[in-house]
């Protein structure tokens, strides 16, 4: 539970604008776009939100807050995203807070009549946190197209947590805001699957694996630096000398910036 | 600063080796960990989701067809070429139209002026400069314009432009480019300016600007006028009926695909020397394929689009044409001023295939790329030569009178194709990039490849006796 850390609340009001109160989860809200992610945050947090933008990026930033069992969680809805290469502002934005900001919980929410293009992100955000509950929406428009989703062999697949939800009708809702307290609290510790890449991809990584170790001491998921590096991302260069930088001072000059 | 040193260094290090194994594996790495996420995204997707028998959706047949990578091609060929066809056709029967009835008017205007007793001068300036400059904007200009954009409405209306989109995506990537840059370019068909401003779909800022200093290289519907007009004065006095309008309509979409290889090259340069670095990935949605709404098409294509950009050539060609008047008729000895511009023009323009007065319009024509006929045909005229131009036969002989050969044809057309872009797209270009020196880059470039293609071109077809 990193979110009574001191270092890391004013990390996450720095870089991302968010100030969660003591005791607070926070949790992010990944998906693509059109999967009905606003349903399910205004579902879940109801009246209780407001938006803005991420500090310095010209990208709205809603954020709301639900609580269950007498637990307060702040929930902030990450922009729209087929993926989180960084490929864009807004994959650039869910990619930092997912993976810098450290959330207590990743929500990814999956549209079930197009499961396959959907996945794509899961499949991204496990990489970089085991910490991550899929939400599979839309289930009463699969049915109406007669798509079946067998939740079950989901759950087996990945390896986390799966909820089946149809927000409109608030279906699902509550089983979700089960599994979110029970990750969040560490209860339910999800065990993402390891993506396993070609040959090639894996013997590049496993050259790099000993140095990246060696770097980023555990704040990172080693695989994924990695694979970024591998995939030549300048940006993510950038961002993780930053972030890995805990020196306080670098961080409030690098915010500045 | 000292703290931070340590880990830095590391990170560099990490970089260095993560650099050269990347080339090892010819920069392919990001591709194929793309690939690979896909394929487990795929797999799992087939394990866990069960459909009802999938009956292929019409548009996904449609879809196998125009991104075929046997079909995807000729069908945008085929299909430019059509449009093309159908505008010059058409443009043809409405252009005489309106010429009449404009030049008819004209007389009717002298008439009034010869009535009211009215100094030659004033006439010169209001009718025989501004009013026939406005006549010929909109009796050449206009029609093209009235014909082609409903059709192009009607292609994005279908959904149809993404797919180009998908078809040449990996030939941007080569080029080491964002392959939403056709998207740009699409819009730059419309108007160039609107083409630069449409870069900001691309989100990487250096293939946006890679995407700024090309959009020129495609012809806007303030250029691709001229090329007809031009096309059809030429081809028109060598053949005769249907297969002449096939022949105009080959030459305009060789035009433009020229226009869109230099893009291409243009690009793939910038990549190597002054914007380094690598194409990134991006998804492409196709959208489904919509019924068009034929009222919404004809509205934004003949009030959005035709009327506005006729209203800005308007607005440009009436004071152009009054000063090309006095330019024309102002005298310094025994030389009008524009006979004096364009003899000063006139040896640096024929080694590139043009004549003075050619080069001149282009010039005048920087506010607006639509003036430039128009001022060409009126420096012209104004030079001793007052004949009645109402069929294209005459505009011909005009042209012929004044020297022009099918290399000074095909000169004009190119340098039209590749020549500095217009003011509105300029100060686009310096809003969207910030910067004075894209900006001037994005003048240069073109400009540099227009006067070097018709050099060659001129040089050439000189050397080897065929004109």
């Amino acid at each position: 539970m990193n979110s009574t850390s001191e270092s890391h609340q004013q990390m996450l009001s720095r870089h991302f604008g968010i100030t969660p109160a003591a005791n607070q989860f926070v949790v992010a809200l990944a998906g693509n776009p059109n999967v009905g992610k606003s349903t399910v945050f205004n579902a879940l947090t109801g009246l209780r939100q407001h938006t803005g933008n991420w500090p310095g990026k010209t990208v709205d930033n809603a954020q709301g807050t639900f609580t269950y069992q007498d637990q307060s969680f702040l929930l902030v809805d990450l922009p729209g995203t087929y993926s989180i290469l960084a490929h864009s502002v807004e994959e650039q934005v869910a990619r930092d807070f997912i993976c810098f900001g450290r959330p207590d919980v990743t929500l990814v929410v999956l549209d079930a009549t197009c499961l396959e293009r959907n996945l794509n992100l899961a499949l991204q955000v496990m990489e970089i946190t085991p910490n991550i509950v899929v939400c599979v929406n839309l289930m009463d428009e699969a049915r109406k197209k007669n798509i079946q989703v067998d939740i079950k062999a989901l759950e087996q697949e990945l390896g986390v947590p799966v909820v089946a939800t149809a927000a409109r009708s608030h279906e699902g809702l509550e089983e979700l805001q089960a599994v979110l307290y029970q990750v969040a609290k560490r209860n339910l510790q999800p065990r993402p699957k390891r993506l396993v890449y070609s040959p090639e991809v894996e013997a590049a990584v496993e050259q790099l694996l000993p140095k990246i170790n060696r770097l980023i001491d555990h704040k990172l998921d080693p695989r994924w630096v990695a694979l970024r590096l591998l995939d030549g991302d300048q940006n993510f260069i950038d961002t993780i000398s930053v972030h890995l930088e805990l020196n306080p001072l670098q961080i409030t000059k690098e915010a500045a910036v | 600063m000292k703290s931070v040193v340590r880990p830095l260094t590391t990170l560099s290090e990490v970089c260095l080796d993560a650099d050269s194994i990347r080339i090892q594996h010819d920069n392919a790495l990001g591709d194929k960990i793309v690939a690979d996420i896909y394929a487990s995204a795929e797999t799992i997707a087939k394990r866990v989701v069960t459909k009802p028998p999938a009956v292929k959706t019409l548009d996904a047949r449609i879809d196998d067809i125009l991104t075929s990578r046997i079909f995807g091609y000729p069908i945008m060929l085929a299909i430019l070429g059509v449009i093309f066809w159908f505008t010059i056709e058409g443009a043809n029967v409405l252009s005489a139209l309106l010429a009449d009835a404009l030049f008819g008017f004209q007389d009717v205007l002298t008439g009034w002026f010869t009535v009211v007793n009215a100094p030659e001068w004033l006439h010169g300036v209001l009718v025989l400069g501004l009013y026939r400059g406005l006549a010929w904007v909109i009796s050449v200009m206009l029609p093209p314009m009235a014909i082609f954009f409903p059709f192009f409405t009607l292609l994005e209306d279908l959904g149809y432009l993404p797919r180009v989109a998908f078809n040449l995506d990996h030939v941007f990537k080569k080029c080491k480019a964002c392959g939403k840059q056709i998207l740009t370019m699409c819009m730059g068909f419309g108007c160039n300016a609107a083409g630069v401003v449409s870069c900001r779909i691309i989100d990487s800022p250096r293939e946006r600007l890679i995407a700024i200093l090309t959009n020129n290289f495609v012809p806007c519907n303030g250029r691709f006028p001229t090329l007809i007009a031009v096309a059809t004065i030429f081809v028109a006095g060598t053949l005769t009926g249907e297969y002449s309008t096939f022949m105009i309509a080959a030459m305009i979409t060789g035009l433009v695909l020229l226009g869109v290889l230099i893009t291409f090259a243009v690009s793939w340069l910038l990549s190597h020397t002054l914007l380094k670095g690598e194409a990134s990935s991006m998804v492409l949605e196709l959208p489904p394929y919509r019924k068009p709404q034929f009222g919404a098409i004809l509205y934004r294509s003949l009030i959005d689009r035709t009327l506005f950009v006729l209203k800005r050539a308007v607005v440009m060609a009436a004071p152009a044409g009054a000063l090309t008047w006095i330019l024309a008729n102002l005298y310094i000895g025994d030389t009008s001023i524009l006979v004096y511009f364009a003899n000063f023009l006139q040896p640096f323009a024929q080694a590139i295939g043009l004549d003075g007065f050619i080069l001149l319009a282009f010039i005048l024509g920087l506010p607006a790329n639509e003036i430039v006929v128009p001022i060409l045909l009126m420096s012209y005229l104004s030079t001793g030569y007052m004949i009645e131009v109402d069929s294209l036969e005459e505009l011909r002989a005009i042209f012929i009178d004044h020297g022009w050969t099918w290399l000074t044809a095909l000169c004009t057309m190119l340098f039209c194709l590749l020549h500095w872009p217009c003011t509105t797209t300029l100060l686009s270009a310096y809003k969207e990039s910030g910067s004075t020196k894209w900006t001037l880059l994005t003048f240069l470039l073109p400009t540099v490849a227009g006067i070097g293609v018709c050099f060659v071109v001129a040089q050439t077809v000189r050397l080897l006796g065929l004109v």
